[in-house]
């Protein structure tokens, strides 16, 4: 961790560079947030400020995503394709913490830190801070959604034992995952089960949103809560029968 | 005078050697194109952006148009604008810093054909299997909002078909502008990374124009994004009289010949840069 803060300062002019196209690409994914709003004061039963919290915790998870754990794992896609893996294998330790702790990107803390602003702004406009309790429940969902996210990733990267080109899926994965910055509640039919049940934005997004602004209902939770730690266990469950497949560099 | 002489016949010699060149070259990207058609089509995957922003103004104008826009506009401006998108981008951007960074590059510069004919070959190439992806698309626009097709007018078509022309030589001169800095910065996929935000937003890629903030639009209208795609599309749909439509045109192949020359001069100051240290 310390290493990839160190690595990272080296390159300041980067590391600047790099925060501000995060906050750059946070203004952009606000504008059509603003263009809509502008036209109505509520969509589906969310007005302005409700949404803006679902962008902050779009932005989060984003900070998330990008800054520890997508970097880790493109890596081990490169282990994969180079044979190097064997390396990581022969460690003591869980190869799958080692592969998910090689590597951090601490610029995205720039994220983090619009996530904050936007918070903000939002509950600023409400003219009310979220409940404590109201709190807590987010923070519980924060380590679903967190262990989702992870979760689908190392789906992804497993996918990388069969088939190495995987950089091309993890674009798709990234562009999927813009669609989170939306309320759950503006998807209807196909689009609203794909990011339910199949790519579950609503958990990663809407649903901790929803708690901070009081209205989840408690069932909701606990089917969350539940899903999300059945999802992390199949995505644990492929990860082996993955690395049972990889058959390294010599053979 | 002698001088100008030689190098307007050794121009016009390459010009003919590139046009007989040009066939093959269109087969091997076809070709190309096909052995890489699952890359092909997790690439197409990505692009559903314009998908969920028709869900969510779709979802928006349930209860009474919005602006000029109804539900069906919103269709027939989303599906029509993914299938230009798709039809008009090229990934040269990655190609060039590649080729430039691991030195790839001296093999193509050392063909008796310029590397940019090369790639305009190797991108027009992949539009058969382009066609053959939008072409669902296509009918799904046609069945849902075929009225708001405007096309039905000759003229407005001669025009969309100048527009795409247009719009396809303009993203591809700047995409040899961007890959171009890859001689000089390391990060000029960072630099493209930019513009790709800011083309969707300003290109009416994620948001129609009119629906953007009053400022964020007008600067969109001036700029080059707009020639990109909310012009062709506009057109398409008949958001833009005939009128408005042909100034347009002018703009944008204004624009592709500011660009053309701004993409070709930086491609060659990097080329003799590259040679220098290269060796």
């Amino acid at each position: 961790m310390r290493m990839s803060a160190v690595t990272a300062m080296q390159y300041r002019a980067d590391f600047l560079l790099k925060g501000i196209i995060s906050l750059v690409w946070l203004g952009v994914a606000l504008i059509p947030l603003v263009s809509v709003f502008h036209q109505r004061s509520s969509v589906r039963g969310w007005t302005f400020p409700e949404a803006l919290v679902v962008v902050g915790w779009f932005s989060l998870m984003k900070g998330i995503l990008e800054g520890a754990i997508s970097p880790s794992l493109t890596s081990v896609v490169e282990h994969v394709r180079k044979g190097t893996l064997d390396f990581l294998l022969l460690k003591p330790a869980d190869a799958q913490f080692l592969v998910s702790t090689a590597k951090f990107e601490p610029w995205r803390v720039m994220d983090m830190l619009g996530a904050v602003a936007v918070f903000g702004y939002a509950f600023h406009t409400l003219g009310h801070a979220p409940r404590p309790a109201a709190v807590a429940v987010a923070l519980a969902l924060l380590a679903v959604a967190i262990s989702v996210l992870y979760a689908l990733w190392i789906l992804v990267v497993s996918a990388s034992f069969w088939v190495v080109k995987v950089d091309n899926l993890s674009y798709l994965f990234g562009s999927l995952f813009d669609a989170g910055r939306w309320p759950i509640a503006v998807f209807r039919g196909a689009l609203w089960f794909l990011f339910t049940f199949v790519f579950p934005l609503a958990l990663m997004t809407s649903y901790p949103a929803m708690a901070l602004l009081d209205r989840l209902p408690a069932t909701t939770a606990w089917v969350a809560l539940a899903g999300g730690l059945g999802f992390a266990g199949v995505a644990r469950l492929v990860w082996r029968r993955a690395l049972a497949f990889y058959t390294s560099a010599s053979s | 005078m002698n001088a100008v002489g030689t190098s307007l016949t050794s121009l016009l010699g390459e010009a003919r050697r590139a046009a007989r060149a040009y066939p093959t070259l269109l087969r091997v990207g076809l070709s190309e194109v096909v052995a890489y058609r699952a890359e092909f089509v997790v690439w197409i995957l990505t692009t559903n952006m314009p998908f969920v922003m028709l869900a969510i103004w779709h979802a928006v104008a349930s209860d009474g148009p919005v602006g000029r826009f109804g539900q069906k506009d919103f269709i027939a401006y989303y599906l029509g604008g993914w299938v230009i998108r798709l039809l008009t981008s090229t990934w040269l951007v990655w190609e060039l810093s590649m080729e430039i960074r691991a030195g790839t590059l001296s093999a193509r510069l050392l063909r008796p054909l310029h590397p940019l004919f090369a790639f305009s070959a190797q991108h027009l190439a992949a539009l058969p299997m382009r066609l053959l992806i939008v072409t669902p698309v296509v009918a799904a626009l046609v069945w849902l909002a075929g009225d708001r097709l405007a096309i039905r007018d000759p003229r407005i078509l001669l025009i969309f078909l100048g527009a795409m022309v247009g719009a396809w030589l303009l993203i591809f001169f700047v995409m040899v502008l961007l890959g171009s800095l890859s001689f000089f910065l390391e990060s000029a996929v960072g630099v493209f990374e930019v513009w790709l935000a800011l083309f969707a937003v300003m290109s009416g890629y994620l948001v129609p124009l009119e629906l953007l903030p009053a400022w964020v639009g007008r600067i969109a209208r001036l700029s080059p994004f707009d020639s990109m795609l909310a012009f062709p599309l506009e057109t398409l749909i008949g958001l833009r009289s005939l009128g408005t439509a042909l100034r347009d045109l002018l703009t944008q192949w204004a624009y592709v010949a500011v660009l053309a020359a701004a993409g070709l001069s930086v491609w060659r100051r990097g080329v003799r840069r590259y040679v220098a240290f290269g060796g």
